[in-house]
């Protein structure tokens, strides 16, 4: 018997959905979007036309003109610069919390969903327990207790309050894995569990993980915007789109719209574009 | 065929195409037949010939991205290619039927069955009320045992039979003029398959309904229909009658296909399987001759280049081969393997006792019930030997590999030795070296081998953990055992998704020798193959028996394969071995009436006529077991025997009944063999 052809007729299952996803119009939208977003997150300093702290005292609260292009704030600041440089912040923030919480909450699911039994139902109930505490409240809570605000208590709150969610989805897509008979095919060659779960099973649920990843990092973006503009997230004076917005909207009932639009714009802007990837990716891997 | 006769279903020229990522892939080619009305039309293949696409095409069924691009479709002498969405609908609600595969997905979930089956009679206009007194009057028509009370359950309380009985009633409630049958018994056990093939041949006698039928089991097909076509490649290579079409296969393929199967009487000791070189076409490869060619032994030139016409045989019997005539004498195809045999501890001699289960019992607990799943089985398997393990779904099969391989612990007082050597219960009390001694080949190679992971390194990190090599050294040892087992080295790199179903189904071999195995036990390891893919794996396994000296528990629901391959058999049933015996004594009667019952539902595929002894009613729950023997209620030979009352109130024990075959039954050999004769 000569297998010859499997390989040549069949792509891999990996690059042929990738191929699939390239085509999908959402996903390349969404693609687009955040890699605006993210290269300005790097090199923000280099498309920004001012620097983001200089004020022109000629030309406070100006409209947006070819001069600056959002217009100025009211400290005669220009709001495209803050914009742009702003991204930095509210993505390497969302980023390491969203990082966190994937990362914690895929071990628990991990361990829960391959043990089951008694400490998976403990520690379940546990999860359940966090995830019912509401993440502003704990937040301002936070703030008060330490008297200033700070982005490490954010990432480390935003990233225990998404704990239980990623460990819920992990731990169900475990589940399933762990039935197949190639986890028996694992201890049948004296594997320890560690090796098991890390290298047999987590491989498999990488996709659901990658899925869930992004549902989160879309839901931290606007978490860190709300904290920020409550000025709860942030070290104080930070150039960060949420700070923007709190220090500007009470300017939109003297008309004075646009340093308020802009910021919150690119909050919504960012917050569509990873929607719409996570659409893709679940659509594309049929989770 | 008389031609004043309008067939019911004619097919002519047509072509099928599927889109597959922005591409036509034709998946039918210039398929013609017909199908006269009260005749029952087998279509026969393998896994991708197109035998649905055909199906779904004739009821104007095709998925969204399939689509007609050629030929006509003929209902009663209508073209239904071009007719609107409102007409198919209607011949699908009063003319046309389908059963699937799958009963249990064939079934709302949600609805009682009762008002499941009301709900066609209503679509034609019923009141309520009589809709369900129909309903009830199409189970009584197919045979369920109280229609009444099955009439108010969902389809999760019925087992597999009554619910395929269930999707025939539906199926038939519209009086349909034909039914078209995807694999109908497929995922059904031997003794069920046999009840609704009965019965779809009763209901074509009484209904006079047209039957498209189409299986991958030829057996089926021989016993079901009465003419036949052969579908390879989506393309109609031989057809006939079906006596005529098995009697005188006339194309290669045919002849490939019947040849394949380990029939009645074959043994691994004196035969040897053919194999069908090569592998099928993937789906829309552009032809320019005969689809068959590249892996005929016939094919010349002119098949290649020059697409061959349907010739005719005798009669209707056709073949599109233009070498017709030296089919049946095709040189068969055979093939060797040669491994490098790699010397291991297998000091002992064949047929010295190596494997001693004894007393080994497991119960489950179920929202507080104990269920016994096995009970008290005792086992012996020699060196060098294969072990058939035969039974119905849920008779305990799969328990007891676990049970052996330790994945699974036994209850108090079972015991497991090896050479001689007591094992510990459970897996991971037993050192390397026991582990390794025993491994498995699993049925389904899609869940066994890991999807994420290379071939070589799913075969090199068995061979690391199980035999302590280095790692450069086990990938060594990997790539040797996968050539041994013909997955050529350009495949080591892939993943399993990239491989056939055989190949994937080597590697999983090659894992299961990675240990220098003595036992492998093998759970339905060919189930999920095509007969011409099986065949080659059995030879493999056969091979590597002789080779290695290795011993195979050999679990299969497949008794033509078990026969071929077992030098001892077990049959189970409830949990209990019921016959155990060297292969020719279980195999050549006198039987256990369960093995005798298990045995006559084997659909036949050269043709004879064999008195089916049925098995009357379902299996019952291992948590409820009847008292006495646990066959007594079902057993075809309880009643006459002399021995009822004993039946009823004892359980037999596993008597020797000759040197070496013991049965777990009160009638004595004797009586036995006077009532089986």
């Amino acid at each position: 018997m000569t297998d010859k052809t499997a390989k040549q007729t069949q792509q891999t299952e990996l690059s042929e959905r990738l191929a699939v996803l390239k085509k999908n119009k959402a996903f390349i939208v969404g693609a687009s979007i955040l890699a605006f977003w993210v290269f300005s997150a790097i090199f923000g300093k280099l498309i920004a036309r001012y620097d983001q702290d200089f004020m022109d005292y000629e030309a406070v609260n100006s409209a947006p003109s070819l001069k600056y292009w959002f217009g100025t704030d009211q400290s005669g600041r220009d709001v495209y610069s803050r914009v742009i440089v702003g991204s930095r912040i509210i993505i390497v923030i969302s980023f390491l919390a969203t990082l966190l919480g994937a990362f914690i909450g895929a071990s628990l699911g991990l361990i829960a969903g391959y043990l089951k039994g008694r400490f998976d139902m403990v520690l379940m109930r546990i999860l359940e327990a966090i995830s019912a505490i509401p993440v502003i409240i704990i937040a301002l809570l936070a703030v008060a207790a330490i008297g200033r605000s700070s982005s490490i208590i954010t990432i480390l709150i935003i990233g225990l309050i998404f704990t239980p969610n990623v460990a819920r989805t992990v731990r169900a897509a475990v589940l399933g894995e762990s039935e197949l008979e190639y986890v028996a095919a694992a201890k049948l060659r004296t594997e320890k569990t560690g090796h098991i779960l890390f290298r047999e099973v987590l491989p498999n649920v990488l996709p659901t993980l990658i899925v869930e990843f992004t549902v989160r990092l879309g839901y931290a973006i606007f978490a860190v915007a709300t904290l920020s503009f409550l000025g709860a997230g942030l070290e104080a004076g930070s150039p960060d789109w949420g700070t923007q917005v709190a220090d500007t909207w009470s300017l939109i009932f003297t008309n004075i719209w646009w340093p308020t639009l802009f910021p919150s714009l690119a909050i919504a802007s960012i917050a569509v574009s990873i929607n719409l990837i996570s659409d893709a990716l679940l659509e594309v891997f049929e989770l | 065929m008389s031609t004043s006769i309008t067939p019911t279903l004619e097919l002519r020229g047509l072509e099928v195409a599927y889109t597959v990522r922005g591409i036509d892939r034709q998946v039918l080619r210039d398929v013609s037949f017909s199908i006269a009305p009260g005749e029952a039309y087998g279509l026969v293949g393998e896994s991708g010939c197109g035998k649905s696409t055909a199906a779904f095409a004739a009821m104007r069924y095709l998925p969204r991205n399939g689509k007609i691009t050629g030929g006509s479709i003929l209902f009663e002498g209508k073209d239904i290619v071009d007719i609107g969405e409102e007409d198919v609908a209607q011949l699908r609600r009063s003319a046309i039927s389908m059963v699937y595969q799958n009963p249990a997905t064939a079934l709302n979930p949600t609805i009682r069955i009762g008002k499941q089956i009301a709900e066609v009679f209503e679509l034609d206009g019923a009141s309520k009320s009589d809709a369900l007194a129909m309903a009830q009057a199409a189970l009584t028509k197919v045979q369920i045992s109280d229609p009444a009370q099955v009439m108010r359950r969902y389809a999760h309380q019925l087992s597999g039979g009554m619910a395929q009985r269930v999707v025939i009633a539906m199926a038939l409630a519209s009086n349909p003029r034909l039914l078209v049958m995807d694999e109908p018994t497929t995922g059904l056990d031997a003794t069920v398959e046999a009840e609704v093939l009965d019965l779809v041949r009763e209901l074509r006698r009484d209904t006079g309904t047209a039957v498209l039928f189409i299986s991958h089991n030829l057996g089926v097909i021989r016993n079901m229909c009465d003419r036949v076509g052969v579908l390879y490649a989506g393309a109609l290579v031989e057809q006939g009658a079906t006596a005529d079409l098995f009697n005188n296969p006339s194309h290669p393929y045919t002849v490939g296909l019947l040849r394949c199967i380990p029939r009645g009487g074959l043994h691994k000791s004196t035969d040897r399987l053919d194999t069908i070189p090569g592998t099928p076409p993937a789906l829309g490869t552009h032809f320019d001759g005969c689809v068959f060619a590249a892996r005929c032994a016939l094919a010349d030139d002119k098949c290649r280049t020059e697409l061959p016409q349907m010739v005719t045989i005798s009669g209707a019997h056709v073949a599109r081969c233009f070498h017709s005539d030296k089919a049946s004498s095709m040189p068969r195809s055979v093939e060797q393997i040669e491994i490098q045999s790699t010397p291991t501890h297998h000091l002992a001699n064949v047929g010295e006792s190596l494997l001693d289960v004894s007393h080994l019992s497991k119960v489950f607990t179920q929202d507080g019930h104990r269920i016994r799943v096995i009970n008290d089985v005792s086992l012996s398997l020699g060196v060098g030997e294969t072990l058939g393990l035969v039974g119905e779904s849920g008779s305990g099969k799969t328990t007891i590999a676990k049970l052996v391989l330790g994945l699974v612990a036994p209850e108090e007082g079972g015991v497991i030795k090896l050479d001689g050597k007591g094992l510990a219960k459970t897996l991971n009390r037993r050192d390397v070296q026991d582990v390794g001694a025993m491994q498995i080949v699993f049925q389904n190679p899609d869940q066994a081998l890991n999807r994420r992971h290379s071939v070589t390194r799913i075969v090199s990190r068995a061979v690391e953990r199980l035999r302590g090599f280095s790692a450069q050294s086990s990938i060594e040892r990997a790539r040797e055992l996968l050539l041994g087992m013909r997955v050529e080295a350009t495949l080591h790199g892939a993943r399993p998704v990239q491989l056939s179903g055989g190949l994937k189904q080597r590697v999983a071999i090659a894992r299961a020798f990675a240990g220098a195995p003595q036992i492998v036990l093998c759970d339905e390891p060919t189930s999920a193959l095509d007969v011409s893919v099986q065949a080659a794996i059995l030879n493999l396994l056969v091979d590597l028996q002789k080779q290695d000296k290795t011993s195979f528990i050999f679990i299969s629901h497949d008794l033509g394969v078990v026969r071929y391959i077992s030098d001892r058999i077990a049959v189970l049933y409830l949990g209990r071995v019921v016959e155990f015996g060297a292969s020719q004594r279980v195999f050549n009667g006198p039987f256990h009436p369960y093995t005798e019952a298990l045995l006559s539902s084997v659909p036949n595929i050269d043709g004879s006529i064999r008195k089916r002894i049925p098995l009357t009613g379902v299996v019952p729950s291992p948590s409820n077991p009847p008292s006495g023997c646990v066959l007594n209620p079902r057993c075809p030979r309880k009643v006459g025997s002399g021995y009822e009352s004993m039946c009823e109130s004892e359980e037999p024990n596993l008597n020797e009944v000759e040197p070496g075959h013991f049965m777990r039954c009160h009638i004595p050999m004797a009586k036995l063999k006077q009532l089986q004769s």
